[in-house]
This record gives structure tokens, sequence and C-alpha cells, in this order.
């Protein structure tokens, strides 16, 4: 189905649902999916009088017109872009958000059950978790997305596998004509599974201008571990509204390694994690490597509901040219949530003169009996460290990504896949190169 | 091999070297001496290329080339080695990944292939011990919560590492115990030969008890006003430097 139209994204979404709603479905998600619509539509799309998008103008990418339907199933390669060297993965393709089974190598993984959302409908945990978590949010576009998407991944990790080898999720961008997508997901990690998730976004070098509403639902049961990275390497053309909404259940582990790097023009991912259970952990660590005229915006949230739990954050912003990065991390300690131990660092590093950064760290204490920590530090390049390199042989260049290297370190240090580490460094490398 | 004739260079618009004119041969160690604010540091800065520093005129080359063409890298690549005063604490850059990266930069500039992994450690290990520079501090980030006495031998680590022409130490003695100071010296005299050349830039004689320089000279006012040899230090130290104030003002003002 292709509706090319040249009113505004918003109408023209109205007239999708009220036109078209998907049939087949279970009627719980039906009557899901039209409370969402509701919400959407009373909210329409945040502006920057709203806290949580003051710096985050959507004008320009939503006053634009938009294919909002495509299959994508005429793709028949994955871009080399994608590819991690040394990375040794399951591999799963989406093209705009769908799945794509035939460039995909899960099947018949024990333990590891992947198919399109679609698919998914009729199973138990997705009637169990479906929008159980995210649509609790205000976020406008988790609503937009329940109440529309068509195409979208799931991913089971069965109780007790320890997957041998990463999943390496492929995300392709390729559009014809301007497009809108949705996708979303749904990753449950069942009791005492271990996994670790590489996301990697990537757009075809023709691609058309494309804007990505992506919703991921990740649900870490008891005993289980998630390391999750995700890698934004897409080229100007695309632009991405994220939301990775993760709920933990007892002694779960989740790890979220977030790096964006020049590219995209406009990415803002939404993080929030909810540590629903006491001995509970979590780690967000995030790089934004920024150039040209590029937008990055990332807001986490880091929910302690129980006690006894450990959250750890840290994000680098690196800033070049007239690019801009955001961050905002909001921390709340609930009430019950007594002994958290809850931790937050932001670094910036401002390259670009005419760069900028917007950074708030927010903690919402409501128990008595925690430790909270937060810091946040911006400034430029050393002039005396690099005179220093530079004079015992080594290029202004090169000594420039020493430099970086070095800033990135506490966030590069902690990636647990040694692979995905030395592809995020190298990134980092050609990143530095292309500002 | 090195040769300054009237360098001039000033500071944020402040003159300071004012016409300094040396020559240094290979296999000489060259002392310079002064009262503080007479341009020691600044000589060894304007000779590393720092920026700050503006040349307002005259010319150094080294042997025969033109070294204040050259940006920082180059020069080092040419051979200039300057040991800070002050090193710098670079978090996150470790010191062995640091010195691989210079010392092949410096081999690729002069068409050399890098060194092997193997051949790296093993100098890394010979030079280490030539130095006495703790094999844990290798390991390390650079400079990083070293001490003082440890980022001095980290300098001169470096220094053996990557085999300068011309070693310039910028007060290498200050800060230093009589200890660290004896190893410092030690290392230095160790990498001395007949192809290479020291400029020793400090306040005190004493590092010149260790370091047994072939001539001092003695800077004053952005020029050198004496030179001599050994013996010029301990004359300096016997009577200070206001003696040299003093006669060269008189000079002046004949």
């Amino acid at each position: 189905m292709i509706t090319q139209v040249s009113d505004s994204l918003y109408t023209q979404l109205i007239r999708t649902y009220e036109g078209n709603l998907p049939s087949s479905e279970p009627h719980s998600l039906d009557e899901i999916r039209k409370q969402a619509f509701g919400r959407f539509k009373s909210s329409g799309f945040p502006t920057v009088k709203q806290e949580d998008w003051k710096y985050t103008n959507l004008q320009p990418l939503i006053n634009q017109p938009y294919t909002v339907e495509d299959d994508g199933s005429d793709w028949k390669q994955v871009l080399e872009s994608a590819d991690i060297p040394n990375l040794d993965a399951y591999r799963v393709v989406l093209v705009n958000g769908r799945y794509q089974a035939e460039l995909s190598t899960v099947q018949a993984v024990p333990g590891l059950s992947v198919m399109s959302i679609t698919d998914a409908f009729d199973r138990l945990c997705f009637a169990k978790y479906f929008s159980e978590y995210a649509d609790k949010t205000d976020n406008p576009f988790v609503a937009l997305n329940t109440a529309l998407f068509t195409k979208g991944l799931f991913v089971e990790v069965g109780k007790n596998h320890q997957l041998d080898k990463p999943i390496h999720i492929v995300h392709m961008a390729s559009a014809a004509q301007p497009l809108f997508s949705q996708g979303r997901s749904l990753y449950v990690m069942s009791s005492g599974s271990e996994a670790e998730i590489v996301e990697s976004f990537v757009a075809a070098p023709d691609t058309a201008h494309n804007l990505n509403n992506f919703v991921t639902e990740v649900v870490v049961l008891e005993n289980a571990k998630l390391q999750h990275y995700w890698l934004q390497t897409a080229g100007a053309q695309s632009n991405y509204l994220t939301h990775t909404e993760v709920y933990q259940k007892k002694h779960s582990l989740y790890n979220n390694y977030n790096c964006t790097f020049p590219g995209a023009a406009f990415v803002r991912n939404n993080i929030n994690v909810r540590l629903g259970d006491s001995e509970v952990e979590s780690h967000l660590y995030g790089i934004a490597l920024t150039a040209g005229n590029q937008f990055v915006d990332n807001h986490t949230v880091v929910d302690h509901l129980m006690p006894h739990c450990e959250s750890y954050e840290w994000y680098k912003n690196i800033t070049q040219d007239t690019s801009t990065a955001v961050f905002n991390g909001k921390i709340f300690v609930r009430e019950d949530a007594q002994k958290t131990n809850a931790f937050q660092q932001n670094n910036n590093m401002l390259i670009g003169e005419k760069s900028a950064v917007y950074t708030k760290p927010q903690l919402e204490i409501f128990a008595d009996d925690v430790k909270c920590s937060h810091g946040c530090t911006i400034g430029q390049f050393d002039n005396q460290a690099l005179f220093y390199l530079r004079a015992r042989g080594i290029s202004e260049e090169q000594a420039r990504v020493l430099l970086v290297h070095a800033f990135a370190f506490d966030v590069t240090s902690r990636f647990a896949n040694t692979a995905v580490r030395e592809y995020v460094e190298h990134l980092v490398e050609q990143g530095l190169k292309a500002g | 091999m090195l040769s300054i004739r009237n360098l001039q260079a000033s500071v944020e618009d402040k003159e300071i070297l004012k016409g300094l004119n040396l020559e240094v041969k290979a296999g000489e160690v060259h002392a310079i001496m002064g009262p503080n604010g007479s341009g020691k540091s600044t000589l060894g800065n304007v000779l590393a290329g720092r920026e700050s520093y503006e040349v307002t005129g005259g010319e150094v080359t080294l042997d025969g080339k033109d070294l204040l063409d050259l940006s920082p890298e180059d020069r080092a690549r040419e051979g200039v080695f300057l040991a800070f005063q002050y090193p710098v604490e670079i978090p996150g850059v470790s010191n062995i990944n640091f010195l691989k990266t210079a010392l092949n930069e410096i081999r690729a500039y002069k068409g050399l292939p890098a060194l092997e992994a193997k051949e790296f450690l093993n100098r890394v290990k010979e030079r280490q011990k030539l130095v006495e520079f703790d094999a844990k501090l290798a390991n390390r980030s650079l400079n990083e919560g070293f001490s003082g006495g440890e980022k001095k031998r980290n300098e001169i680590f470096q220094l053996a590492m990557l085999e300068p022409k011309l070693a310039i130490l910028d007060e290498t003695d200050s800060g230093l115990d009589i200890d660290a100071l004896r190893i410092v010296a030690r290392g230095v005299n160790q990498l001395r030969s007949k192809d290479n050349a020291f400029v020793v830039i400090t306040h005190y004689q004493r590092l010149l008890e260790y370091i047994v320089p072939d001539f001092v000279h003695v800077l004053y006012n952005g020029r050198i006003v004496r030179s001599g040899t050994k013996e010029l230090a301990i004359e300096l130290e016997e009577k200070g430097y206001d003696w040299i104030k003093e006669t060269v003002d008189a000079e002046g003002a004949v």
C-alpha cells in the first residue's frame, strides 16, 4: 500500500488510522491500538514548549510529505556498512522495520525464537508484555507506534538458554521517495537466559529522506542477563525517533551501550529502564560523536522502583562543526527503593566552535536511605596535551584521535564484546575525520 | 648539528629572545643557565614548535634543514626532542600505546617499516632498565597520577625509546630529589653518543655535576652573554646570577 499525500504528517496519519485499521488481529490488540490512537490524537506531535522536547524541534521533520507505507521486500542483500569486523553473530535483518527472514540467519538456533512481530500476536508472552510498559509513558511517538505499527521484530530467548553468539540486528533504511516508517519490537529474555544483542542502524547510500519511529520493549526476567548494543551509523538522509523501554525482574542485569556517529541528520533516543524488582543491576553507557549539522538527543530514565538495586550511567558527547548533542538523564528513586545505589556521569567535549551541548541531570529521590551521585563536565581539546603528543612525532590528526579515544575510554572500556569495542573505536576514528 | 642565528621570539607580544646565537655539534652537551625570566624555557619551547611562542626573527637549522618552517611533529621526526619541564597528564592514553604510535610515526617519516610487536616490546624492556623506569608505570595512562620524579623519568624513558638527534632537557632537574636526579643523569649519560647532542637547560649547577657539559652558556635578557666550559657553571654557582646581571648591565652601559 503506497499513499503519497502532501498533507502534514499528522493529518496523514489520522487518515491512515481511520481508513485502514489492520484487521485479523486479536481483539485485545484492537483495543490497545484504539486507546493508543486516542492518546496520540489528543496530544499530537510534541513541541519545544514541552520540557522533554525543549531542544528538539520536530517541526522541520514532520511538516514534510511522506509515504507512510512501504514493504521493503525487494531488498536482496545486506548493506556492507552493517558489517562489524570479527563479530561472529546470528544475523537478523530488517528493512524499514520489516523483518527479512531470507536475509537473516537465526533459524533453528536452540532456545532462540525470532520472527516478525505480526507473527507473534498469538504468543503468550506477547499478550503478557506487549505495550505493558512503553505505553505507560507519555511519549506521543510510542502511542502513535502502538496504534499504527504493521511491522517489527519479536525475539524470545528461552528459559535458562545462554546464546553462544550475539544476535546482530541490522536495521536498514531504504526508500525511493520520502518515507515515514514505524517498527515495533519486543524482546523477551526468559528467566535465567543470557544474550548479547547488537543493533546497527544503516541506510542505503541512495535512499530518499526517511523518518523512522522505532519502539522496542525489552523484558528481562528473573536472573536473566542482556547486553544491548545500539550503533547508529546511518547516513544524512535518515532521521530516527527511538524509544526503548526496559523492564527488569529480580536478579537481572541489563547493559545498554548507545553509540551515535556522524551521519543521521536527526536522532532522538529515549531509553527508559525500570528496575521493577529488588537486586537488579542496570548500566547505561553512551557515546555521541557528532559532525556537520547533526542533531543527537539522548533522553534516559532510570527508574528505581524496589530496594537493593544498582544503576550506573555514563554518557559522553563529542560535538564537531555545528552539530548539537542533548543529554537528559533522569533518575527516579521511588519510596520503596531503599538501599539504592545510583550513579550518573555526563562529560562533554566541544570540538566545533559552533557546536552545542545541552545537558540536564535530573534526580528525583523519594527514599531516604540511598546513595546517588551525578556529575557533568564540559570542555574542549586540551591544547597542552595536543602539543605534548605532537612534540613526540605524532601527527595532529592522530593526536586528536588519541585524545578523543582517551575521552571516550571511560565508556568504551566497559564494552564486554571486544569486536564491538574495536568497531566503535574504529568508528570514533573515522567520525573524527568526517568532522 | 644545531645552528641558531640571531633568534628572536616573543610571547603575547612580549619580546623574550632578543638575538640568540648557538652552535651545537654532534656528540656535544651544552648547558644553558640563567636567572628566572631570562628566556631559557622559551628557547626550548621555540625549538620544539609550541604555537604560543612567536618567532619574530632569525633562523634555526638542524643539519642544514630549516626547523622553524616545520610543524612540531615534523621537528620531532627530524630528531628534535624536548623533555618537558611540566610533562602533561593524559588519562586514557596508555604510555605504551602512545610510545608505539610516536615511534612508528617517526619511523614512517624516515621511510622505515613499523616495528614488530616483539621488537617493540624488547626495546621497551631494555630502555626501561636503562632509565630505571618502573614497568608498571609504562603500562599506565600517560603520566596520570605520576609523582614529579616519575614524570621526569618518563621523559627520559621516552627519550631513550625515540632516540632523537637533539635532546633538549628543560629544567629536568626541577622537583627531583637527589636519587631521582642521579637516575635521570645516569640515563642521559648512557644515551650520549658521538651522533647525538644534548642541550641541558637548568637553573642550578647541581645537575651539571652528574651530566658534565662540554660547554656552558649563560642566558640573560634574551641573549647568551657568557660562554665557557663547566668551570663557568661553578663560578656562577659561587657568585650567583647577580654577578652576571651586574657585569652585563655595566657592559651595556658603557
